[in-house]
């Protein structure tokens, strides 16, 4: 499955990156970050506590054990500061 | 019954700056059937260190969708006639204003309660992310478990 992967605030600049495609076969959102550890350090460093991230499948917030099904869009961040 | 304006129309998320004053005067006077009109802004205020500039990062898309579906529900559970919300992003300015939100309704305590339950859902809910630029350098700011707590009381 093709998607699509955003990353926003300190997630992105861990990353060093704001988006990636990738191909994946995960079925839920905590098998695809098992995934994204081994893809770089930076990437092991964001993902090394879920406890304080966030996550949203084609931009509805989900939590981690939620299946992938047939998503295009995944976006990772920490806990959201608006207002 | 009041006359129902699609949800995207009562929400703009914009890099732009705003009146807030003007703001409220021009939905004020678009109402018919309200007795209360509540509105609050959000300002950017110096923390411990004196702040430069704040940066607002967005999900784009996803903020729009986030803010429209908390504006609805607002809506229908204080039977309001309108609400509005707006909220900057990009790089702002000490005392700029970042966001407000009016809501009207035929008595105050909707129009309050409204209010209230639309800012603890947009500090929690809506994919803001907020950067405080300082002479010692910038730092994310962190979400405060008292915010993620005031969403059960509703």
């Amino acid at each position: 499955m093709r998607l699509r992967v955003l990353y926003f605030a300190w997630l992105r600049e861990r990353i060093g990156a704001a988006q990636e495609e990738l191909e994946t076969s995960a079925a839920t959102l905590a098998d695809l970050v098992t995934e994204l550890r081994g893809r770089s350090d930076g990437h092991a460093l964001a993902f090394a506590d879920l406890k304080g991230l966030r996550a949203a499948i084609d931009q509805e917030l989900v939590s981690f054990d939620a299946a992938l099904g047939d998503a295009r869009e995944v976006a990772f961040f920490p806990p959201m500061t608006g207002g | 019954m009041p006359e129902r304006r699609p949800e995207h129309e009562r929400v703009r998320v914009q890099a732009a700056a705003f009146d807030p004053g003007q703001e409220v005067s021009a939905f004020t006077a678009a109402l018919s059937a309200s007795g209360a009109v509540v509105s609050f802004t959000g300002l950017v205020r110096d923390g411990a260190t004196p702040l430069t500039a704040m940066e607002i990062e967005h999900y784009p898309g996803m903020t729009e969708r986030a803010i429209a579906a908390m504006v609805a529900d607002a809506m229908a559970r204080f039977g309001l006639e309108d609400a509005r919300v707006i909220h900057r992003y990009g790089r702002l300015s000490l005392r700029d204003p970042i966001m407000m939100v009016a809501t009207a309704a035929r008595h105050r305590a909707d129009a309050f309660a409204a209010a209230e339950f639309l800012m603890d859902y947009l500090k929690s809910r809506a994919p803001f992310w907020k950067k405080e630029i300082t002479a010692d350098g910038a730092a994310w700011v962190a979400a405060r478990d008292q915010d993620e707590d005031a969403l059960r009381r509703w």
